[in-house]
């Protein structure tokens, strides 16, 4: 690191002198203040309630894992937020490939085919996905009109994963071209000139190359699917209830700070022991969203 | 690649392609319908639910707000988001990899677990419901898109030529004003914009802060899509989307244009 020392003050010979960059950390300070005081005190709050109301003590975390309706509630974010993960990286995968593949002009419209939804609101397309999956909706329109019954989609589960994936997807998409783009089809063609069938050199050469941006993209999906409010609420109904759904209901409706407070911490520690598990998994550490902008 | 194989790739792309796009477009000829429904298709064709949304002061109000919060946020968060953007490029790299994960962290975190976090404190600070809770609130939301665009933008920056105007007698505030500052404005600009586009669309931290009299626009979309089945939020989808696409589009073709 150069630094234009020619114009060094009073305050640059202090600062190397106690060896702290004070500069690059007076000018990271207001966004760290914003951050401190809007995200890392909330949070410290929300936790300290959960242990102290109404009674000090871990009562609230006993309370959530006694409750059937607590534990059915988190299985079911796991299992939704696992196969969302699963369509979108099915999904991503293939669209992601032709990405690397395609002509300029191709590429563009793809790429716009990410952005567009990255840009419009989730609420608003949750409202699209409200008209298309209600009962007698667009799709159950086409469903019967190939002869089938119509399906229970709208408050359900099912209904749920379908409007998540959508929003999801973008997520999925961008990390996984940005590791895609990186990896050398020459490396195919040479597998190929000794004697691979193109499946053997896809599950051989070209998917390993590409698990880091499956791990990457695949991570941030679940970590917000976990998270997940607008679309659920929505979308679902009784029998697709999450996690996020119950954190509001104690919050908002029975204003209990501490029940709502250690669900908040649980999500948490979910979500931070994911991050951890996967930085240990990939060793090498990915920026979560370097990709996408 | 066997021609069969390329059909498949071609066709479930088209297929991804369709899903990310097309269902959005459902809401379009929603808004234009003449029945108090969202069902599909629409019956008739009327502009009442745009009519609805113009002559309705509550929907006006909570426009007004979004554009005014995501206006203050935006440029909140830019100004702190470019500095620190500036000052983690040049701290060493465990540093710097440390401080700008405390900044992405809003990115990571469950939304709802920040949104009862910051209603907590909003509550007892009594910042629920006021111009300036949302504006802080949001500003957090946005803070790692500004850090993101910019270090994107100084990854590719020559410090050299600081050291340069340096050399050549220039003070750090006109270094930073004549050299840094054009050098990175496209990252700046682009963090401000998605800053904005951030706080426009938040809508689960501002469902817990807002109040009667204060509330943002998604907020008061979600809130009516609850209630009723109102096609106006199909007006107000539709406005929405086309804004967006607007402001982005020519946002991407000036950027476009400059390359």
């Amino acid at each position: 690191m150069q630094n234009p020392d020619s114009m060094a003050t009073e305050s640059d010979t202090v600062a190397r002198r106690r060896n702290l960059p004070w500069r690059e950390l007076a000018l990271a300070a207001p966004a760290v203040l914003i951050i401190l005081a809007v995200l890392a005190y909330p949070m410290a709050v929300v936790a300290l309630r959960s242990f102290l109301e109404p009674e000090p003590g871990i009562g609230n975390y006993t309370w959530f894992f006694s409750s059937r309706v607590n534990r059915l509630a988190l299985m079911r974010t796991f299992t939704i937020s696992a196969w969302v993960t699963v369509i979108c990286i099915l999904c991503a995968y293939p669209y992601a490939f032709l990405m690397t593949v395609v002509g300029p002009r191709m590429r563009l419209l793809l790429v716009l085919g990410v952005l567009v939804p990255f840009w419009v609101s989730g609420v608003i397309r949750t409202l699209a996905w409200v008209i298309l999956l209600q009962d007698s909706g667009l799709i159950n329109q086409f469903i019967s009109w190939l002869g089938f019954s119509p399906l229970r989609l709208i408050r359900t589960p099912l209904g749920v994963t379908i409007g998540m994936v959508q929003v999801l997807l973008p997520f999925m998409v961008m990390p996984l071209y940005a590791v895609l783009r990186g990896i050398d089809l020459r490396l195919i063609l040479a597998s190929q000139s000794l004697g691979a069938t193109p499946i053997r050199s896809f599950f051989r050469i070209y998917l390993p190359l590409s698990l880091p941006g499956v791990y990457a993209g695949g991570l941030i999906v679940f970590i917000l699917a976990l998270g997940f409010y607008i679309t659920p609420a929505l979308l679902g109904g009784p029998s697709s209830t999450m996690l996020s759904a119950l954190v509001q209901q104690q919050i908002l409706t029975l204003l209990n700070w501490g029940r709502g407070g250690a669900m908040g911490v649980i999500l948490l520690l979910i979500t931070l022991l994911l991050l951890v598990i996967s930085a240990g998994l990939t060793r090498r550490k990915y920026t979560i969203s370097g990709g996408s902008k | 690649m066997s021609a069969w194989l390329k059909v498949c790739l071609y066709l479930s792309t088209a297929f991804v392609l369709f899903v990310l796009i097309a269902p959005t477009l459902v809401i379009v000829p929603i808004s234009f319908t003449g029945r108090e429904s969202l069902a599909f298709p629409p019956v008739g064709v009327s502009w009442r639910w745009y009519a609805n949304f113009f002559s309705n002061e509550a929907w006006l109000a909570s426009l007004l707000t979004s554009l005014q919060v995501a206006t203050g946020a935006a440029v909140l968060a830019t100004c702190a988001g470019t500095a620190a953007g500036l000052g983690i490029s040049r701290l060493g790299r465990r540093a710097g990899g440390l401080l700008r994960g405390l900044l992405i962290s809003p990115m990571i975190i469950p939304s709802i677990v920040i949104a009862i976090g910051v209603y907590a404190v909003f509550l007892d600070a009594h910042l629920t419901g006021t111009y300036i809770g949302f504006v802080l609130a949001h500003a957090m939301v946005a803070v790692p898109f500004v850090v993101i665009a910019v270090s994107a933008n100084l990854a590719v920056y020559d410090t050299r030529l600081e050291t340069a105007a340096s050399s050549l007698g220039a003070s750090r505030w006109v270094i930073f004003r004549t050299v840094t500052l054009p050098l990175i404005l496209p990252g700046v600009l682009s963090g401000f914009l998605f800053a904005f586009v951030a706080s426009f669309d938040e809508v689960i931290i501002s469902l817990f802060i807002s109040d009667p009299h204060m509330t943002t626009l998604p907020v008061r979309i979600f809130n009516s899509m609850t209630r009723d089945a109102d096609p106006t939020v199909a007006a107000v989808g539709t406005m929405i989307f086309v804004g967006t696409t607007l402001v982005i589009g020519i946002g991407l073709y000036a950027g476009m244009k400059k390359k």
